[in-house]
């Protein structure tokens, strides 16, 4: 709001309209994160003891962090889903970068369909696809393969890139191409040296926000992977750590926390751009 | 102009008298100069992708789902019957109902509730950066990791919020020396995930707590391009706080808010994780969506066809959504 609102508005009231809602919203948003930690440093007769405070950590193990490291796949698992986001991520950049730069640039007959075609699918949700998408995979062989994810994780990640890309490319002067092509460059070159340099930031942005989607994602992980040294993160820690109605809620909340952690880093480093990528997603 | 369009010409002619003493690398250099071929080869492998793991799935569930399907056989050709099942099936036309009530409501408290957190964090205060950064962890943690948490928040025997109800509770809180407590034995407090209606607001909390930052920093984003004059022009003339957000906020970031409630409530309306995490569509049936009963009939039933048909059935809202979305951005586009 502007300076002037808050001339004469008394610390009460600011009390009242400002800090107590925000602190509620703040808490609130962070309380499960808290909650993620103290369960897992908990033992198992304080977790399941209901007569004791459980904001309380009476005598804090790191038992669960142990058996989630050792006694389960957790580290093959992080590796991955790291190697399926870097790998989608990277696919879905390359065909990103390539094709909002088309659609942004070049005038060619089918670029307006092409790029209504591009939203169309963005909006696609994986719910609409698993089902068949399971056949298609075996096609290609990939049963019960991370390379499959390698190539599901493109359908929503490269509509999203070229999507945020073209808006990027769009706020890089024409003038500077045409400078360039004056100085005898070929529009190849031109876009490689010229243009794609300057949308380094628009391309991280993508990039960022992609690797957080593959990471985060659960339901194609879940469909197409089976074996337990296949698996991701997320599909690893609910399908390995829930055995029939037992929950291990000790390893289930270290993994939780585990898993957020790569994440939330990544994250941490590249705020600004996440941002971006994350407003510039729906702004188009 | 002209000067550039004649050196481009120039440049295009000298190019192609290179090509004619020079390999086939030039000869390559030369068809990407025109503009229609490089915009073509540029969308291979957009296009390529799309075609294969997009176009064709969904031509394919299509397909699967007018035949009879089931895993490792053949299906035979059924027409609209799996989907005259469905629409007989109170499973399913349960299903249809959360879906578009969960959507709704969740959407609708998500964009009030973020529109509150954008209009407090755009407010100048200490620490308003790591805030922000705070805020946003719910969205980029993996949903079903902290899913899971609420699961074990919403726990019939060991929730945390039942713990706290039974602490207070046993304060025995007082009025002017009169404890209003009776004694009606041990409070329980609500059986979060066991009962239909609980476990759909559940569903719709967890949803709430993730999806809450996505809108939070949107229109935060959206808040920070309106300028200032025109909130001291209606300051001068002695506009109130709220009638301030009324009259010169919501009009103004109204372009980007649409989009970013659409865009929300597509995202919403597929959901599957909160469901399959929290509630596996249970009690009795009662809480799926229309992504988790498709995967239920599909996966663990195994009826391809059927679970193809449920899933297909998202299709005409996404259609509105979509038609409402294009003809809404070319709007703007116009402008």
């Amino acid at each position: 709001m502007s300076t002037s609102a808050l001339v004469g508005e008394t610390y009460r009231r600011r009390l009242i309209v400002f800090y107590i809602p925000l602190f509620l919203f703040v808490f609130a948003m962070l309380f499960p994160f808290f909650w993620m930690l103290i369960t897992s440093i908990k033992t198992d007769a304080e977790l399941y003891n209901r007569r004791i405070s459980p904001f309380l950590v009476r005598d804090p193990t790191l038992e669960h962090w142990r058996m989630l490291f050792q006694d389960t796949l957790f580290l093959q698992w992080t590796w991955n889903t790291l190697w399926v986001a870097t790998v989608s991520t990277g696919i879905s950049l390359f065909a990103g970068v390539l094709g909002g730069y088309a659609l942004a640039r070049l005038t060619f007959r089918g670029s307006t369909v092409f790029s209504v075609w591009i939203f169309i699918t963005y909006l696609v949700p994986p719910a609409l696809l698993f089902i068949p998408l399971t056949g298609v995979m075996s096609f290609f062989g990939l049963v019960d393969s991370r390379v499959s994810l390698m190539f599901a994780y493109p359908t929503f990640l490269v509509p999203f890139c070229i999507w945020l890309l073209i808006g990027y490319f769009q706020t890089i002067p024409k003038e500077l191409e045409e400078c360039a092509r004056i100085d005898g460059a070929t529009r190849v070159q031109a876009m490689v040296k010229i243009v794609l340099p300057l949308a380094v930031p628009g391309i991280l942005s993508a990039g960022i926000f992609a690797f957080t989607l593959s990471w985060n994602e659960f339901l194609y992980a879940l469909v197409f992977l089976s074996s337990p040294e296949n698996k991701t993160v997320p599909v690893g820690v609910t399908g390995e750590l829930i055995l029939g109605d037992v929950f291990f809620w000790g390893p289930l909340m270290a993994g939780a926390l585990f898993g957020s952690v790569p994440v939330a880093i990544v994250y941490s480093f590249f705020v600004e751009h996440y941002v971006s990528g994350m407003t510039g997603a729906v702004k188009g | 102009m002209a000067e550039t369009t004649a050196k481009t010409a120039a440049t295009t002619r000298e190019s192609a008298s290179r090509t004619a003493e020079k390999s086939r690398t030039s000869w390559i250099t030369t068809q990407l100069e025109n503009e229609r071929v490089l915009g073509y080869v540029l969308l291979t492998p957009a296009f390529l992708l799309i075609i294969v793991f997009i176009a064709y799935p969904f031509a394919l569930g299509t397909w699967m789902a007018l035949t009879d399907k089931v895993v490792g056989q053949p299906g035979n050709f059924i027409g609209l019957a799996n989907f005259a099942k469905l629409l007989d099936s109170d499973i399913f036309r349960t299903a249809a109902w959360n879906t578009v009530f969960f959507t709704v409501v969740a959407t609708a408290i998500k964009a009030a509730l973020g529109m509150w957190l954008a209009v407090l964090l755009n407010r100048k205060f200490s620490l308003s950066r790591v805030t922000r950064a705070a805020v946003l962890l719910p969205f980029i943690v993996p949903t079903v990791l902290s899913t899971l948490v609420w699961l074990w928040m919403l726990d019939g025997t060991f929730s945390v919020f039942n713990w706290i109800l039974r602490w207070l509770w046993d304060m025995e809180i007082s009025v002017f020396g009169l404890v209003i407590k009776e004694d009606f034995g041990y409070i329980r407090g609500p059986n979060w995930l066991g009962e239909p209606s609980w476990a759909m607001g559940s569903i719709i909390m967890a949803n709430v707590w993730r999806g809450l930052p996505f809108f939070a920093i949107s229109f935060l984003a959206a808040l920070q391009t309106v300028p200032s004059e025109l909130y001291d022009a209606a300051d001068i003339d002695g506009a109130s706080g709220w009638r301030k957000f009324w009259h010169v906020t919501l009009p103004m970031i109204k372009p980007v808010a649409i989009v970013v409630v659409v865009f929300s409530f597509v995202v919403t309306f597929a959901d599957f994780q909160l469901v399959y995490v929290l509630t596996r569509g249970g009690p009795h049936n009662s809480t799926h969506l229309l992504a988790t009963l498709a995967y239920q009939l599909s996966m663990h039933a195994g009826n391809l066809g059927e679970g193809a048909a449920a899933a297909l059935f998202m299709v005409p809202l996404l259609f509105v959504v979509i038609v409402l979305q294009l003809t809404y951005l070319r709007r703007i586009g116009v402008d």
